[in-house]
């Protein structure tokens, strides 16, 4: 006789009464595969944890922001932010789909013209330019983006050395209404810094003004926000228009748009409630139609969005290891991807689904990293299925600021794969090994031999 | 492992404690075990009567039987003197 399917006993006391504050619990179904593919085979075949990057949802959600604001305003770039993402593989798909390159590095910088991207589609943001990289940057002519006023100056001997006029926007930060407002990158519009930095690159006339450029923050949950922000820019370029006759080429809105992850804290899922990119497209595309610029004068609107456009072709699948009871009673569950490789599990209350089919029971569970870490905690409380040991799990929307922010820490990072349009599996990233690791570690002569023996 | 003898329950896993007006739902293989304690089944017994009916070995069923009498206790579901 087949034996029939496991499931943990489990009772739970019910409690009558009127749904929280948050509602009542949401019940999300299984995911067994991705983009077609079986997680359960996925990690038969490249190890768990994995990481998985869904090509189609890349290009999908690039396609549906570039249409949202490319339908509302003439002239639209994207450039791809690569700290949010800098997998080759993943640059690639945004270089191939009309992206430029956004950098805040000089590793960064490498990486792109490696690429083979056009150094003239490269946006070199950053508060920590070098010297060499500036020049670097000048002799490329790509497009550097001003943070402060030891950089301006910098790049005016830089100038004078090379005997080339560096391209460059400045970097401008500014009250939209929002909290925290963001302030340390660039020069404030407010107290009129940004006015000063342009008048002393116009007067200077060793740089050419190409644009203006602005980071208003991070997960925005306010479309109208950018459309102050766009509306600021305006103000500053009309000044320079009037003062020294100069047209700006374009005006870079920065990234910050929100994907659908939901903040910890949040009552509603982000899916629901965070602003779609229609809205952030109507707000900006709104500002700058009715600023001052005549249609013929309209400036390039570049856009440097990264997370939303990311986020949700990213998954972890993960294995159970093991489960136990805290001390008041509560069921925790430890799986073998921790904080180690989400990030972004601090700000996010990552959705977590089971890979294969469950009861209708349900057990309010923390759900702890594989680390020998009290933070590693990937979510304080979820209702999860009666999960099992060496079950499956899928982590959602981890495709932003996790694989660059990821730590080799306790242990080696896993293998990511990209499943692409046609459903085929490549490994994009390999998973460490020790001398990856210790490969780059030197040993002092007297410490090479540790004497176990006596 | 003595299940409190008020209790009633029902075939479709509804649990109802009449000494203190709570009620529990319990999933199906908690209702076995909850009707092999009524019936005065040991621990072994319970252990190899599921081991022999469902996919799981002897160790990680064990554990979890463990774990389902702990939580039985902190309902007050089983016998004081257990």
């Amino acid at each position: 006789m087949e034996k029939k399917h496991y499931e943990r006993p489990h009772i739970v006391r019910l409690d009558a009464g009127m749904p929280g504050k948050s509602g009542l619990r949401s019940e999300l179904p299984p995911t067994t595969h991705i983009d077609g593919v079986a997680v359960a085979e996925l990690i038969e075949k490249y190890g768990s944890p994995l990481f998985v990057l869904s090509e189609k949802t890349i290009r999908n959600t690039y396609q549906k922001a570039y249409k949202a604001f490319s339908t509302r305003y003439p002239k639209v770039q994207f450039a791809w932010s690569y700290k949010t993402n800098y997998l080759s593989a993943v640059c690639n798909i945004f270089h191939q789909e009309g992206s430029w390159a956004e950098v805040v590095s000089g590793f960064e910088y490498e990486k792109a013209i490696a690429s083979g991207v056009d150094p003239k589609k490269i946006i070199f943001n950053g508060p920590a330019k070098t010297r060499e990289e500036l020049v670097l940057a000048t002799e490329n002519g790509s497009l550097i983006h001003i943070d402060h006023l030891d950089e301006l100056y910098m790049l005016v001997e830089v100038a004078e050395s090379t005997s080339q006029k560096p391209r460059v926007a400045i970097r401008v930060n500014m009250d939209t209404g929002i909290y925290p407002m963001w302030d340390r990158f660039g020069f404030n519009y407010e107290n009129g810094q940004a006015w000063d930095a342009l008048n002393k690159i116009m007067h200077s006339g060793k740089l050419e003004l190409m644009g203006l450029h602005t980071h208003i923050g991070t997960f925005i949950m306010s479309a109208n926000a950018y459309a102050v922000a766009a509306s600021k820019l305006a103000e500053l370029a009309r000044s320079l228009q009037q003062k020294f006759n100069h047209q700006l080429k374009y005006i870079d809105l920065g990234g910050g748009f929100a994907s659908k992850n939901t903040l910890k804290g949040s009552y509603l899922p982000g899916s629901d409630t965070n602003p779609t990119f229609n809205e952030y497209a109507e707000a900006i595309s709104s500002a700058l139609i009715n600023s001052h610029f005549t249609p013929g004068e309209l400036p390039l609107l570049i856009l440097e969005t990264g997370r939303a456009l990311i986020d949700e072709s990213g998954y972890i699948l993960s294995t159970v290891i093991a489960n136990k009871r805290m001390s008041g009673g509560r069921r925790a569950t430890i799986i073998d991807a921790g904080v180690n490789l989400l990030f972004t599990s601090f700000w996010y209350q990552h959705q977590v689904t089971v890979a294969q089919g469950t009861s209708q029971y349900r057990e309010d569970t923390s759900l702890y990293g594989p680390l020998c870490m009290n933070i590693d905690c990937i979510r304080e409380s979820i209702n999860l299925p009666l999960l099992n040991v060496n079950d499956h799990v899928v982590i959602h929307k981890t495709g932003a600021y996790n694989l660059t922010q990821w730590m080799q820490f306790i242990h080696l990072r896993p293998n990511v794969v990209l499943i692409d349009e046609k459903g085929e599996v490549h490994i994009v990233r390999e998973k460490e090994k020790l001398t990856d690791v210790s490969g780059s570690e030197l040993i002092p002569e007297h410490l090479v031999k540790i004497n176990q023996n006596s | 492992m003595k299940i409190n003898h008020n209790l009633a329950v029902s075939e479709s896993g509804f649990l109802f404690n009449p000494g203190t007006g709570e009620s529990f739902t319990v999933n199906p293989i908690g209702a076995e075990i909850i009707a092999m304690l009524r019936n005065g089944k040991s621990r072994t017994e319970i252990i190899d009567s599921i081991t022999q009916l469902y996919q799981v070995d002897r160790n990680s069923f064990e554990k979890d039987l463990q774990d389902f009498n702990g939580i039985l206790k902190t309902y007050n579901l089983l016998e004081k003197d257990e």
